[in-house]
């Protein structure tokens, strides 16, 4: 079977199955107390009407937009949403769920590729939908303060017209939360340049489990008064509290961007066009994405904007951006890059966006990745840290170990890899014609044998939620994932928050200390 | 089947995808520090002349020139048509100051004086440039040249000395027989313009380029036209939300709609 046979997959809400169906070792807290009239009375009480989904006949619809995730695989039976627009009212509800022990789980743009952002069962959903307000913007010291619900690339069109930009670009920019950014520390295609969210957020405004309001909205470069509790909230992913309130380090727009995809013949040219870039463009490079020929094909085959994509004979393709503020220095250094790595046969041949729209449409081939493999049948993304020399080698093992088990071509479509080559992030997709637990222990025995094998990481920022909770006592030392629980029980004793996520798959009581 | 030896128009304007801005002064379009591109009809342009030499061969297409009447920088455009697979390209240079105010007409006679120069029998431009969106250049340069043009087309068809153009009008599409020599402005619909590849992107670096003046070429851009101001559009004021068809009827009838 190749790539243009690939069935397009279309499942509806309600063929999902729901996730404490599929997770039947999850059993529901007894301790929380069940969705009763008063709560919603109360609920009705401090919020205006259009600030709640309450479960009824004719509102089935929105209300499994809530509860089911963007990769249409977790679903949960949450019947009340409640959407917030001040950080009291957060602080309100969530004293209220606390003192009744009623669990939550707080929710962004539910954009989250492991299972975080969704119930497993009737858990209360805290939206920061209409959390949107921009609250300030310092143009001197490039700070931005605002609520957490805002969406990623509002935020950015707002910066843009103020000569600035969000220090973070992920593919879910058009609906992604930045409480939920900051939640699950998101990476991304800029981090290259920008780095990690713990090193861009000056200060945060968080509602404690117990309702307290934490407000460390800071706009500081630099404070080296006491512990940084703001570094827990981030990466937290909505067990330790409810982000409300972000303030971020914005940057400089870029006066002058170049964008160049090149096709390469081996992913070992893949490497060494990366280290060439950082030898070369140096402190312009912006971003260093890489994608395999099967990743192209799978967007060529679903999506439309691939269409005039001329590049088509490489293995690998790589796109590079560049940012910087003069337009000259940097088509100077730009065109020095592309004639070195084409001289030593680094490079076959590549593309220059010409315009804007040429920009955009390059951009949207790797972004388009993820989805387009969401078309082709069911999708597993996996998420891993590993030394760049090595990246590729595990698509290749996965592939070859599908291969000798007689699984690969059917019932498994495609297994592609993508990435940020920059950060040793690669993203590879299993695409199936269905669910297979065999074909995901066989991939997931194979990826962990190279984790260990390089001290790698099973979850370089997609982060851990519901998916990957197994993840968490083999990726970090017993002392470690100790401090974890115990700092969760200082936060949230109740465990109301996000509960049965992060934490391997553990029973209630194993949280306490 | 007799040869052609197009020359392509080019025009350096702000990137389609700008956000554009009045001026302080509100005389202008604020132009510094913002992006600039090829007309996306002149990119289309190009894309035709190449296309029609891949399909007639290099022994009956024997050059595609493109030409631009602008500033320095508008050389960027002119290395985008020839990495495109123009063959070479004439600059008629035009000072920053002056660029403003280069109007069609003007625009119509430089491109003239150039067409007696190469001689070519094919000039193909692009319907209008997103910045005036005047639409003129083209029909001017028919006039000027004596010659018949297409313009809007969507398809263009090349035997011999006969040429066969559907445009695109309002009622639908109208296809008109012409012959060479002839003036053809592009449509949207005329094709998708390619990717410039890097091997052509740097074999685009040694091709000739040649640069005149207006007054090497005897021409006089003095504009004909004066832009007294330029505003934004008034803003849009809010709508209302009503409850109910008659709170609707009550409102549409107090706004005297009704």
């Amino acid at each position: 079977m190749t790539t243009k046979d690939i069935p397009k997959k279309n499942i509806s809400n309600e063929e999902i199955r729901f996730t404490a169906d599929v997770h039947s070792n999850l059993k529901r807290n007894p301790n929380f107390k069940k969705l009763s009239q008063d709560d919603i009375l109360y609920f009705q009480s401090i919020l205006p009407s259009n600030a709640l989904t309450i479960e009824s006949d004719s509102n089935q619809e929105e209300l499994m937009a809530y509860n089911v995730d963007w990769l249409r695989i977790h679903r949960g039976k949450s019947k009340l949403v409640v959407k917030p627009k001040t950080t009291a009212q957060v602080s309100n509800i969530v004293k209220y769920c606390n003192e009744k022990k009623l669990a939550i789980v707080p929710q962004g743009g539910n954009t989250g590729l492991v299972g975080g952002s969704t119930p497993i069962f009737d858990e209360i959903i805290i939206s920061t939908k209409n959390l949107n307000q921009i609250r300030e913007f310092d143009p001197i010291s490039s700070t931005l303060i605002c609520d957490s619900g805002c969406i990623l690339e509002i935020l950015d069109d707002y910066l843009a017209e103020r000569g600035h930009m969000m220090p973070l670009d992920i593919g879910s920019k058009g609906s992604c939360h930045i409480g939920g950014n900051v939640a699950t520390n998101a990476g991304g295609v800029r981090y290259v340049r920008y780095g990690s969210l713990h090193g861009t957020i000056l200060g945060l405004e968080v509602v404690l489990p117990d309702g307290t309001i934490l407000d460390n909205l800071s706009t500081l470069r630099k404070d080296n008064t006491g512990y940084d509790i703001k570094q827990l909230f981030i990466g937290s992913e909505g067990t330790l509290g409810i982000i409300t309130g972000v303030s971020i380090l914005a940057s400089r727009r870029h006066k002058a961007i170049s964008v160049a995809v090149l096709g390469l013949n081996s992913f070992e040219n893949v490497q060494n066009a990366f280290i060439t870039s950082k030898e070369m463009l140096t402190e312009i490079l912006s971003a260093f994405e890489f994608w395999d020929d099967k990743s192209l094909k799978m967007v060529k085959t679903h999506l439309d904007q691939s269409a005039k994509f001329p590049l088509d004979e490489y293995p690998f393709y790589a796109l590079i951006e560049t940012g910087g503020s003069n337009k000259d220095h940097d088509e100077e250094k730009l065109s020095e890059f592309l004639e070195t790595v084409m001289e030593k046969g680094i490079v076959k041949n590549g593309i220059i966006a010409q315009d804007n729209t040429q920009m955009k449409s390059l951009w949207s081939i790797r972004e388009g990745i993820p989805d387009a493999g969401m078309k082709a049948g069911s999708a597993y993304f996996y998420d891993i840290s590993i030394p760049i020399p090595v990246m590729y080698k595990i698509v290749e093992d996965v592939i070859s170990k599908l291969k000798n088990a007689g699984l690969y071509g059917k019932p498994v479509i495609d297994v592609h890899g993508f990435g940020h080559v920059g950060d040793g992030n690669l993203h590879m997709s299993i695409i199936t014609e269905s669910y297979s637990p065999k074909i995901i222990n066989l991939v997931e025995s194979c990826i962990n044998e190279w984790t260990e094998k390089y001290k790698g990481s099973l979850s370089a920022e997609h982060g851990i939620g519901l998916m990957k909770s197994k993840i968490l006592e083999n990726s970090k030392p017993k002392v470690m994932v100790d401090i974890m629980r115990k700092m969760k029980y200082i936060f949230d004793p109740n465990g109301i928050m996000n509960p049965y996520k992060f934490f391997p798959y553990q029973k209630y009581e194993e949280l306490k200390v | 089947m007799s040869n052609l030896k197009i020359l392509v128009g080019c025009k350096r304007v702000i990137d389609f995808t700008v956000k554009v801005r009045v001026n302080a002064q509100k005389t202008a379009v604020e132009t510094a520090n913002v992006k600039h591109s090829l007309n996306p009809f002149d990119e289309i342009a190009i894309e035709e002349a190449i296309r029609l030499k891949e399909k007639l061969g290099g022994d009956v297409v024997k050059e595609i020139i493109a030409v631009t009447c602008g500033p320095s920088k508008s050389q960027e455009q002119l290395r985008t048509a020839l990495a495109m697979g123009a063959d070479r390209a004439i600059h008629v240079e035009v000072s920053d100051e002056s660029y403003p105010k280069l109007q069609p007409l003007g625009v119509a006679k430089l491109l003239k004086a150039i067409v007696e120069k190469e001689k070519p029998n094919l000039v193909i431009l692009g319907k209008q440039a997103i910045d005036d969106d005047a639409s003129q250049t083209g029909q001017m340069l028919a006039g000027l040249l004596n010659w018949p043009q297409a313009t809007f087309a969507s398809k263009i068809d090349i035997n011999g000395e006969s040429l066969k153009v559907t445009r695109e009008v309002d009622g639908g599409l109208e296809t008109i027989g012409s012959k060479l020599p002839s003036v053809i402005t592009t449509d949207l619909r005329l094709n998708e313009p390619r990717f410039a590849t890097l091997p052509n992107i740097m074999k685009a670096r040694k091709k000739p380029l040649t640069k005149f003046t207006p007054q090497d070429l005897n021409v006089d851009i003095t504009p004909r036209l004066e832009t007294i101001s330029v505003t934004d559009p008034p803003t849009r004021k809010g709508g209302g939300k009503v409850d109910s068809v008659d709170d609707l009827i009550s409102k549409l009838k107090s706004a005297g709609a009704l």
